[in-house]
């Protein structure tokens, strides 16, 4: 089967239907399920989320990236430090990077004051952690692929018929 | 005034393309969903459009040399040495034409003198015999056969070569059919076409677009390459049909002759359109590839769509294009066409638009999401329900 196909249809629409991919991709149905069952539990499938744009909706979001410094620990490098960041709720993603700073963590609340009584109280304080400094995002354009604001671009106007 | 006498005859004898008839069909009608399209639904990748962009920024908006840029011709050559392994000349045997129609109006001026023969396939693309007409050559179609998945086979070539023909129009991957030809098919015809001296003028915009094999250019059998004018352009891989971006590659003494014609015709193509060519052939691999691996999944899905409804549909090795059989319905091509844009106002063209030999097919583009072929190919299926009781 070819699983990068079905990884790419997937990605592009978590909602397309079982027998929609077995004709994409000429297998049956049983065969595309046990599939998706098999990366699932392999956790290359980490999920069928949706692209939720908040910012259309009555419900208040606040978005901040945070880079973060930290020391290593002897045995555990970052990882132990990470994890201990990456379990609280308010983070929705993180990346150990390379530069100047040692993480960056996306963290999103529902107001400013939120986000900054966490990083205050919870994330500059774990040990470990040098240092945090928070940028506030503004607007989103994109995400994950998908552009959020309104953008003619891709509006298809195509004649009916051509040769 | 009398515009009877003031049109030419060649004016007034060339047909409309078949295709035009449907499209004021369908464009006269309000909610259709069309499957007609001959064009990828892919807006041109980003970088090209920038590149463009920003030589429109610098000014770079001349008259560019009559064969085009020269790092655009260079870009081509390597580019079809390293998708295809055919090596050409970019100083003397490339020419950057308006769209690969372009390409085909020269390769034949250059070559059909009036009552030559030109071989061409029915069904193939409109375009191909009014061209030939228009130099007053003659066109000789070879019908293809469905059981062959309209391929080129040696008996129907030999029949059809006499010794007044000049040359063979060949269009793999196929538009409208999604025919293809291995290389294993190729190398069955290419002692004819050495044997009998004809040009083979091979249109191979589809080319990029193909699934299962390699595709395999005419002009890589060393043995005829001399015989070969290629045709190729940037609409279909790289989703630039509005930028109008062609070109041509032969041996020098066929493309001097066909850059005699460009300069008076055309002089040059459109210098901003050159420019994001540039950019493509350079970093859109990826691109091409992600529109290809959509293609193929949308083709795939289309295929058992048709034949689960019961019209015979082949699997098609390349373009965007699947050509399903409708005989089974009792309808003709264009009944069928008519008869689906009425009841379920969904656009198909029928086979008859790209010739005699296209009757009881329809010619349906995948070039849409999966999504929309679904809505439209269920509204199919209900119609083919409906017709065959």
């Amino acid at each position: 089967m070819d699983e990068k196909l079905l990884l790419t249809l997937l990605q592009r629409n978590a909602r397309m239907k079982i027998t929609d991919l077995a004709a994409a991709l000429e297998e049956s149905k049983d065969n595309i399920i046990d599939k998706l069952t098999e990366l699932e539990q392999k956790k290359v499938i980490c999920g069928y989320h949706t692209i939720v744009n908040w910012d259309r909706t009555n419900t208040e979001i606040v978005t901040a990236l945070i880079t973060i410094n930290a020391n290593p620990e002897r045995e555990y490098g970052y990882d132990r430090i990470a994890e201990h960041i990456y379990k609280f709720k308010e983070v929705d993603t993180m990346y150990l990077l390379s530069g100047e700073f040692e993480f960056v963590a996306i963290v999103k609340g529902r107001t400013m004051q939120e986000v900054a009584h966490f990083v205050a109280s919870k994330l500059a304080c774990v040990d470990g952690v040098t240092g945090t400094t928070t940028f506030f995002v503004l607007k989103q354009y994109k995400n994950n692929g998908v552009v959020l604001i309104e953008d003619e671009d891709g509006k298809n106007d195509r004649l009916v018929v051509t040769p | 005034m009398d515009y009877e006498k003031v049109l030419s005859n060649r004016a007034k004898t060339i047909k409309p393309s078949g295709i035009r008839k449907f499209f004021d069909l369908a464009s006269q009608m309000e909610g259709v969903i069309s499957l007609g399209v001959g064009e990828p639904d892919f807006t041109t990748p980003w970088a090209i459009r920038e590149a463009a962009i920003y030589s429109i920024e610098k000014g770079r908006t001349f008259y560019t040399a009559n064969r085009g840029l020269s790092e655009l011709r260079e870009e081509i050559c390597k580019y079809y040495q390293r998708k295809f392994n055919v090596s050409y000349d970019p100083e003397k045997e490339c020419i950057v034409t308006v769209g690969g129609s372009e390409g085909i109006d020269i390769a034949i001026r250059a070559i059909i003198d009036p009552g030559d023969e030109m071989i061409v396939l029915d069904p193939g693309y409109v375009a191909y015999t009014p061209g030939v007409e228009l130099s007053e050559g003659i066109a000789v179609p070879i019908t293809l056969r469905h059981e062959d998945q309209f391929k080129l086979t040696p008996d129907l070539l030999k029949a059809a070569i006499t010794p007044k023909t000049k040359a063979i129009l060949l269009n793999y991957p196929s538009n409208p059919t999604g025919g293809f030809m291995t290389k294993e098919d190729y190398a069955k015809i290419v002692p004819i076409i050495k044997e009998s001296g004809i040009i083979v003028i091979s249109d191979e915009i589809y080319g990029e677009l193909s699934y299962e094999d390699q595709f395999c250019s005419i002009a890589s059998f060393e043995e005829i390459k001399d015989q070969c004018i290629i045709i190729n352009g940037f609409s279909k891989a790289f989703a630039m049909t509005g930028w109008r971006l062609g070109y041509v590659l032969s041996n020098p003494v066929l493309s001097k002759a066909m850059l005699k014609i460009h300069q008076y015709i055309i002089m040059s193509a459109p210098s901003p359109a050159q420019y994001g060519a540039i950019e493509g052939l350079k970093h859109c691999d990826d691109e091409v590839q992600q529109m290809r691996e959509s293609y193929k999944a949308r083709r795939n899905f289309c295929v058992k769509a048709f034949n689960d409804m019961g019209l015979e549909t082949f699997k098609p090795q390349g373009a965007f294009y699947v050509f399903p059989c409708i005989k089974s319905t009792g309808l003709t091509s264009d009944e069928f066409c008519e008869k689906l844009l009425d009841d379920q106002k969904v656009a198909c063209v029928p086979g008859t638009a790209f010739g005699p030999a296209g009757e009881g097919f329809i010619r349906v583009s995948y070039a849409y999401s999966i999504e929309e072929l679904k809505v439209a190919t269920e509204k199919i299926a209900k119609f083919v329900k409906k017709i065959k009781g």
